[in-house]
């Protein structure tokens, strides 16, 4: 607006008050058009509103050169006719209730996720400055080198192993600590490190691995138990592709306590007279735990599994503490992080949309088995 | 043992306890080694924060069980007195604090209206919310760091507050949703025939009696805000960064600097640890009502 007036004022005195009163015009007739026009039905009118929707933010993008500009105008354009059609049915007091419970979260979802989302998806396919259209080169990019394929596979390493064992370490612990004393102590020590950031158990960990010369002394701990053992000591972080696997070793130290309270609380649920009864039949433990416990936990297996998973799949700051992705550990969301700092724009988002086709037959999965669930009930 | 163990160690003492804690066999002792080997590296952070810089770098944590005498407080009173870091420190609070109350009465408001209010497309809309949670923050980065580029929010605080908010919502409005919905109807429409609008309904029924998912709510949302590095490494700057981004920094010289490391990590873990211990049961509670829902 200011540099609007601003650019007014450099023009001739004649030119300036024609446009003044173009503008002063134009706002009215703009107000008019939204008092009047607006709320009539008809399909003429119809037409009109569906022209101003579409063709305003046109010539918003055209003037101002920005598509933020743009979609911000049809949303409020769009808003507006949504808002003075409801108002004429329902009454002024319950459109106004609405908007007020719902606009705050449409709003920051349209901007913050929708928008984005959509963006990124067509930055995937254009070039390191997001003007020319590239097709599929970001992703060929990916595919093709081995060090990109180095990065999807290392993200499907963590997706395949940190949701296995820590749902088998999480199940075997709640198991176990069911019904014996202390339970709620140990169960609070195991799951502490879901209240620790990434970022401070990463660190934590690398005090853990830390490695001197042979010969120094040891500040690691686990390095301080392969000398005491006689050994050498290791650099547990730089030899691919073990590296990878001792990286993993943080995020299963910290999802395990997650496993293990959801699993423990649905163990708690297992009807007792099923148990019971096989126990009459002659079972064993095992064999109780096998084909009574778990089948009768399978829901929650199923969501502690794909919880772990997505978390696993977007797994960056534990990668970013401990190596910044170097000697071959780096992951998708690390990657796409590091191509983002070297200003190549469309690699980073073709990770991104890699990212988001990995974790979206998950997410469907996972919802399709919630509805099954309670279809049952 | 024939006596119930409770009548038993009642009589014993502590002594007594400890050694029937300990004598209930193999499981026990398997779960005494877990818990150990999952809070011996918390502890190995600990001891190092309180060991000067020379000998951090000289000897591992565990002698200090043989020479407690090596044990200061200096590298928290260094950390105290180091502006940036506490800059950060408040920092992290300014960014907590904000988007954990927004996600709190947006998320409230809107999931009253998917729970409550009817109106065209609520289902539809719905839908949109569940898919969106399974957006990844990540894909959101670039384009917001652009817009932010574009309207003069990149490197404040308020836009890494507006970005976590954002991402907070579609599990907010998922939860609340679920719990609003389960809150009888009749009391909603007895308040309507007294002639309460939906601001009434919202404020003196919903809101006490949603607090137990509002609670846990709470707790989630600060806890993810306040440990997030992601997006705080990507939309802070060097005067807006929170700890996370301060501790990942210092980072690049590890062994140097391991004093200031340990000391400031453990300090930016006390406040999370704080409010999980104390809301360790509405946390635990949102955990399965996320789950089982």
């Amino acid at each position: 607006m200011s540099d609007f007036l601003g650019w007014i004022a450099t023009l001739p005195a004649w030119l300036q008050i024609i446009l003044v009163i173009v503008a002063f015009l134009a706002v009215i007739g703009f107000l008019l058009f939204f008092i009047e026009i607006a709320p009539r039905t008809g399909r003429r009118y119809t037409v009109i509103r569906l022209a101003v929707c579409v063709l305003v933010p046109l010539l918003a993008m055209l003037f101002l050169g920005s598509v933020f500009w743009a979609a911000l105008i049809a949303a409020v354009l769009g808003g507006g006719f949504f808002l003075l059609d409801y108002r004429s049915r329902q009454g002024a007091g319950y459109l106004f209730q609405l908007v007020g419970f719902l606009a705050p979260a449409v709003i920051l979802l349209a901007i913050g996720l929708v928008y984005p989302t959509i963006g990124t998806t067509i930055q995937a396919f254009q070039d390191n400055r997001s003007r020319d259209f590239v097709g599929f080169d970001n992703f060929i990019w990916i595919f093709t080198q081995p060090y990109g394929i180095r990065v999807v596979v290392n993200t499907i390493v963590w997706v395949l192993i940190v949701p296995t064992l820590s749902t088998i370490f999480g199940l075997a612990y709640a198991a176990f600590i069911d019904k014996s004393r202390g339970e709620k102590i140990f169960k609070a020590l195991v799951f502490m490190p879901m209240a620790i950031s990434f970022v401070g158990a990463s660190i934590i960990w690398k005090f853990v691995y830390d490695a001197k010369p042979v010969g120094d002394a040891q500040i690691g701990l686990l390095n301080q138990i392969v000398v005491w053992f006689g050994g050498e000591p290791v650099y547990w972080l730089q030899n691919s592709p073990w590296n990878t696997f001792f990286l993993i070793v943080v995020l299963i130290w910290i999802q395990t306590g997650f496993a293990m309270v959801i699993l423990s609380a649905a163990i708690k649920g297992v009807p007792a007279e099923q148990l019971e009864a096989a126990e009459l039949d002659g079972t064993n433990a095992w064999q109780r735990f096998m084909n009574v416990t778990v089948p009768g936990i399978r829901s929650s297996l199923i969501v502690v599994l794909t919880t772990i998973s997505i978390a696993s799949l977007k797994v960056f700051d534990i990668v970013r503490t401990m190596t910044a992705g170097t000697n071959e550990t780096s992951v998708i969301a690390n990657e796409m992080y590091t191509q983002w700092k070297g200003f190549e724009t469309g690699r980073s988002a073709a990770f991104a949309v890699v990212l988001f086709l990995l974790v979206m037959p998950i997410i469907i999965y996972n919802a399709r088995q919630i509805k099954k669930q309670r279809e049952i009930r | 043992m024939t006596a119930p163990a409770g009548i038993v160690t009642a009589k014993r003492g502590v002594a007594g306890r400890i050694l029937d804690f300990f004598g209930k066999g193999v499981v026990n002792i398997v779960l005494v080694i877990v818990a150990v080997f999952w809070l011996v590296p918390t502890i190995g952070l600990f001891l190092s924060s309180l060991r000067s810089s020379v000998d951090n770098s000289h000897s591992g944590w565990w002698t200090v069980f043989t020479r407690p005498a090596q044990l200061t407080i200096e590298n928290y009173s260094n950390l105290l007195g180091n502006a940036q870091f506490m800059g950060s420190f408040l920092n992290t609070i300014e960014i907590t604090v904000p988007a954990t109350v927004l996600v709190v009465v947006i998320g409230a408001l809107a999931g009253y209206a998917f729970a409550w209010i009817r109106f065209p497309g609520r289902d539809w809309l719905l839908v949109v919310v569940i898919v969106l949670l399974a957006v990844p923050l990540q894909v959101s980065l670039i384009p917001i760091a652009k817009l932010y580029g574009d309207i003069g929010l990149f490197g404040s605080v308020v836009g890494v507050i507006l970005f976590h908010t954002a991402y907070g919502l579609p599990f907010a409005i998922f939860l609340l949703r679920n719990f609003f919905t389960q809150i009888p109807g009749e009391m909603l429409e007895a308040a309507r025939i007294d002639g309460a609008g939906e601001w009434r309904i919202f404020s003196r029924i919903i809101l006490p009696l949603g607090l137990p998912a509002i609670a846990s709510l709470s707790i989630f949302q600060f806890l993810w805000t306040w440990n997030d590095m992601l997006v705080a490494l990507i939309f802070t700057n060097a005067t807006s960064q929170p700890v996370t981004v301060a501790i990942q920094s210092q980072l690049r010289q590890f062994g140097a600097n391991i004093d200031i490391l340990s000391a400031g990590a453990f300090l930016s873990m006390i406040v999370p640890l704080v409010v999980f211990f104390a809301f360790q049961r509405y946390f635990v509670s949102a955990l399965l009502a996320g789950s089982t829902k």
